[in-house]
């Protein structure tokens, strides 16, 4: 499994990289963590809110914080 | 036994404060408690509205409308979409990769921000709902119209990042929520501005209350009312830095509003406040030539100033 965290440096998208972090401990699954700042990678996904959360190369968050207990339920599947 | 009784009961009968401090103190126990209970309840429902909406909607039906019809959808999409500076340049870039004219997504970036749930949480527990129309048509009316000045300029050379326009149509964005999942979203939202802003709200009656208690009611007219003519423009300057101390400053402008400032000269400062914003002006540096960002602070300014002179003629 690979998340991304797609977030231009904004305080809401590390925080939300936190959570991913948190949330895959949490899991104990392997999972692939990857931040992309790229703003052109960021549109690629069409995502225009930030931070934006991709599972497997799916978009399933934009413009928001997630609990760590969503993330966990999105991980858990 | 009102709201009012009993913070007037809890003042002057059991603590026994007299004069100017009891007044004082009366008045920030009675707008603190007050300006939270709006604040919570209100934003509350805002963003249970917004769950249904979001950035990627908006862009979805933004593209391919004709310019002006494109200008006055999205300022009215930008009451109900949350704005947040740091997502401006996603915004800015997503939109030009979907087509839409700059001057539309200007339109959205002017009326986002300028109608955030606080303001209008705010401008409606102070104000009433009169101000807080007024304050929302006008402000629509400066995106629409800001929006598609910029538009006819043809700035477009002035956007520093190369973004290939997409082929072909954008899905439908669907956003799926249960009711329950759409309450909790708000609740969090709303816990999240609440302990953002509390204290500004505390530090802004705090202030209020002083100038309530002790400031007289003449030397606030000298310099915000009728009597000093350069009020709107001095208003405006100084709202550019405040954005993000909106909480803080608007319980003020009730007070200097109270004491004698012109409700036109108030507007333009909440405006300047909302819209004018320094730090999202930093971060669209970026992405954009001074130039634009320059005409977009020109355009948007001068519409608030003339706002602000119209409200104070009409209203003498």
């Amino acid at each position: 499994m690979k998340i991304e965290v797609l977030g231009t440096g904004c305080s809401k998208c590390i925080t939300l990289e936190n959570v991913v972090k948190q949330a895959i401990a949490k899991s104990g699954k392997f999972v692939q963590l990857e931040k992309v700042d790229d703003i052109m990678k960021i549109m690629e996904y069409q995502v225009v809110s930030t931070p934006g959360l991709v599972i497997d190369g799916k978009v399933v968050s934009t413009g928001k914080v997630l609990s760590v207990d969503e993330v966990l339920a999105y991980i858990n599947g | 036994m009102s709201w009012k009784e009993s913070v007037d009961y809890f003042t002057y009968d059991l603590l026994h404060l007299e004069g100017h401090l009891g007044e004082a103190i009366n008045f920030f126990i009675y707008d603190t408690i007050k300006i939270w209970f709006l604040l919570i309840s209100i934003i509350f429902v805002i963003s249970y509205l917004r769950t249904h909406f979001n950035t990627e909607y908006v862009r979805a039906h933004l593209q391919g409308k004709s310019q002006l019809y494109g200008n006055v959808l999205a300022a009215l999409f930008g009451i109900i979409t949350p704005f947040c500076s740091c997502s401006a340049i996603p915004l800015f870039l997503g939109f030009i990769q979907a087509r839409i004219p700059i001057g539309v997504t200007f339109s959205f970036l002017i009326s986002s921000p300028m109608n955030n749930e606080i303001a209008i949480a705010l401008l409606f527990g102070l104000f009433g709902w009169k101000v807080t129309v007024i304050y929302i048509g006008f402000g629509l009316l400066v995106a629409i119209i800001g929006g598609f000045v910029i538009g006819r300029l043809n700035m477009e050379k002035y956007v520093l990042m190369d973004v290939k326009p997409m082929e072909g149509e954008l899905d439908e964005v669907k956003i799926k929520l249960t009711m329950k999942e759409r309450a909790k979203e708000a609740y969090l939202y709303t816990r999240d501005i609440f302990k953002e802003i509390y204290l500004y709200v505390v530090i802004g009656v705090g202030i209020g209350a002083f100038i309530h208690g002790y400031i007289p009611a003449d030397f606030v007219a000298k310099y915000t009312g009728a009597e000093n003519p350069f009020a709107v423009l001095i208003a405006v300057i100084m709202g550019i830095p405040m954005y993000s101390n909106a909480a803080g400053v608007m319980p003020l402008v009730e007070v200097l509003t109270g004491k004698g400032m012109l409700l036109g000269t108030a507007l333009s400062f909440m405006m300047a406040v909302t819209a004018l914003s320094l730090p999202e002006a930093m971060i669209l540096k970026k992405i954009l030539h001074v130039k634009l960002i320059g005409t977009f602070f020109g355009i948007v300014g001068v519409g608030i100033i003339a706002i602000g002179y119209l409200f104070n003629f009409i209203l003498q």
